[in-house]
């Protein structure tokens, strides 16, 4: 469990690792052929058995739901079914997809076309950011090589399945990693949230039977064809199976990704990390993003899988472990959290719309010492308000940091109201000028 | 009107908007990628642009327009040559984002999403993007440019004015926006070979594990 065990960032060191030749020499596209010699039924169920749960943060079992699309009806012109994959990667702190699609990107593409068959889908797509221009190259330039290779477009490797795939760059809209507004932006409308029911599995892109993916989930597969179900479900903990990539960053010696078991703790990777920063201490983290409530030093041995950050109050999410320490404001930090969710809230529903601009208003004031302690209580009432009662998590996730840091810090508000102001000099917790202070004290 | 003949939108790119629009199982979903190329032709979201994709995905201008406003990269004034964004959500904004956001606003006289009067550099404020190990994190024309300080960014900004040939820490020199754009649109420019394959911080992890011997257990295979 202490270890680390790279599988998906194996490769990311090799010469040229993005190109079609690279990924082969090391063994790549050697899944798509037992794939495609697999009836596709028997791919699912191997994903089922491997025990893994999607890696975009809602730890739903990836197997499960693609055994959710409803059988072709007899007699009826089957439906056509789609492969979506959520590369949409804007959560705060998530920082994994984006280098694993720049350094292998046939990764990826690889793990869509084994998924594509599983389900029996004919189009795929993968839905990129559109702020990650150097990515978009690298997987426009994948999906062309496998093309030319055969791995994709009509009967790849004699099988009779045709599968053609779309790499589609968003233009800049948080709300699109939500996997119901993926759909309407993938369908050239703005990103708004669907209701659900119905389901994507039943009426997802263009109203048709749809999957819907992280990048991470996918990519797994091809790893979890090559070695087995049972080698998959051998890492990690008895309900959260396997590796994940874990991204480390903020006051942390050495930032970075880190792919381990699921369960490894926090206290382990800070120490592969090199510890804190020089001379400073934790004080405040994400386990999986903003969106997951803050923890604290008191959580440095919680297990990080989904039950285990579960039992403490948060969740896993996308294990995007933001570590802030003793000279961050806490205020300050949550502030900025919120004024994202606000600016990124689509509109679509009031709680969330309105609420998280009420949100910022009384955190502003806090932050700059004016308002009362009274305002605490009115912002967890506010948070109250939208938890559950949002259209989508993008309302809940703005709670999030509100509720956890007065959980823990209700004394830090306190005190930028005593204070008059920020306590905190914020060039105490930047990088530039922590170097710059060394090298006068040296 | 007859086809094609929008007023302001040369023949060769309302040809390439109609083949995004051809690349999907439904046309309406090349809108986005129909925009970007829209802002590489023309610099910006223009009524000519909005016209132009309304009549070749048959919807009404309203409704491209509608979608045009929702997205944050689609800009309805002119983009300089380098768009500049400074992260400045919580991690990035702590270890020192903010700072470098306030140094290239006074350095450059603008606000934010402002262009210089030379057309050369649009500054903006970004939210995450996905390279926090790379904290604080500055985006040029959404290419990475990694680790930042006030003055490196400053450097960054007036290399860019001055003509000078600037690589992303992760990727190619840089091209402009509008190159940019019609990269995003789907139009490869044959850039992928260039820069690694992984940053530093990418490979950490991996570079550990290799020190200690560490391995996945073996598989099946």
């Amino acid at each position: 469990m202490d270890t680390l065990t790279p599988v998906l960032t194996k490769n990311w060191a090799d010469d040229r690792a993005w190109t079609l030749e690279a990924y082969t020499n090391q063994g790549g596209y050697g899944a798509l052929k037992k794939a495609l010699a697999m009836q596709p039924g028997d791919v699912i169920e191997a994903v089922k058995a491997s025990g893994l749960r999607g890696r975009g943060g809602a730890g739903f079992p990836t197997g499960m739901k693609w055994g959710f699309l409803p059988p072709d009806e007899e007699g009826k012109a089957p439906k056509d079914r789609y492969l979506v994959v959520n590369a949409d990667e804007s959560e705060p702190g998530t920082c994994k997809d984006i280098p694993l699609m720049m350094a292998s990107p046939h990764t990826l593409v690889e793990g869509v076309i084994i998924s594509s068959y599983a389900i029996r889908a004919k189009h795929a797509f993968i839905y990129v950011r559109g702020e990650v221009l150097h990515v978009i190259r690298r997987l426009q330039a994948a999906v062309q090589e496998a093309y030319a290779a055969g791995h994709l477009g009509k009967d790849i490797h004699g099988s009779g399945y045709n599968l053609d795939l779309i790499v589609h760059a968003g233009a800049g809209a948080y709300i699109c990693g939500e996997e119901t507004a993926l759909l309407d932006s993938l369908e050239g409308r703005r990103g708004q949230p669907r209701l659900r029911p119905p389901f994507p599995a039943v009426a997802g892109l263009y109203a048709s039977p749809t999957v819907i993916n992280n990048v991470e989930s996918i990519s797994s597969v091809p790893s979890i064809l090559e070695h087995g179900a049972d080698w998959f479900a051998s890492m990690g903990t008895e309900k959260s199976k396997g590796f994940g990539i874990f991204s480390l960053s903020g006051h942390v010696a050495n930032p970075g990704q880190y792919e381990a078991p699921l369960g490894i703790t926090l206290r382990k990777l800070i120490e592969l990390a090199g510890g804190m920063r020089n001379g400073h201490e934790l004080k405040f983290w994400t386990p999986g993003g903003s969106s997951t409530p803050l923890l604290t030093s008191e959580h440095l041995d919680v297990p990080l899988d989904f039950e285990g950050v579960g039992a403490v109050g948060s969740m896993l999410g996308t294990r995007a472990l933001q570590i802030f320490d003793e000279t961050t404001c806490v205020v300050r930090a949550v502030l900025r959290w919120t004024e994202f969710y606000k600016h990124e809230s689509c509109g679509k529903c009031t709680p969330c719309r309105e609420g998280s601009w009420w949100l910022v208003q009384t955190l502003s004031k806090l932050e700059k010492g004016q308002g009362q302690e009274s305002d605490l209580e009115q912002l967890l009432d506010i948070c109250d308000n939208i938890l559950g009662r949002s259209f989508c998590a993008l309302g809940d996730g703005a709670t999030s940091p509100i509720s956890s840091s007065i959980k823990y810090f209700r004394d830090e508000y306190l005190a930028h109201l005593e204070h008059g102001g920020c306590p905190f000099d914020p060039a105490a917790s930047a990088l530039h000028t922590d170097a710059g202070q060394l090298e006068v004290g040296a | 009107m007859k086809e094609g003949n929008v007023k302001g939108i040369d023949p060769t790119t309302y040809d390439e908007l109609k083949q995004i629009a051809a690349r999907y199982p439904h046309k309406r979903s090349g809108l986005l990628p129909m925009l970007h190329l829209v802002q590489s032709a023309q610099g910006q979201i223009t009524p000519e642009g909005i016209e132009a994709c309304a009549e070749i995905l048959e919807i009404t201008a309203a409704e491209v327009s509608g979608v045009a406003t929702f997205y944050t990269m689609y800009k309805r004034k002119p983009v300089g040559d380098y768009h500049v964004g400074v992260c400045t959500n919580t991690l990035c904004a702590v270890m020192g984002g903010d700072a470098i956001f306030a140094k290239l606003k006074d350095h450059l006289d603008l606000g934010n999403d402002e262009t210089t009067e030379d057309g050369k550099i649009s500054l903006e404020h970004v939210e995450c993007n996905a390279a926090c190990d790379y904290a604080p994190v500055v985006m040029v024309n959404w290419e990475f440019m990694d680790n930042q300080t006030p003055e490196s960014a400053t450097a960054l900004v007036d290399d860019l004015r001055a003509g000078k040939e600037v690589h992303s820490t992760r990727g190619p020199k840089l091209c402009t926006w509008r190159e940019a754009e019609r990269v995003l649109a789907g139009f490869n420019d044959g850039q992928a070979d260039q820069g690694p394959a992984a940053g530093p911080a990418s490979l950490v992890g991996l570079s550990i594990a290799n020190d200690k011997g560490w391995t996945a257990p073996e598989g099946d295979n």
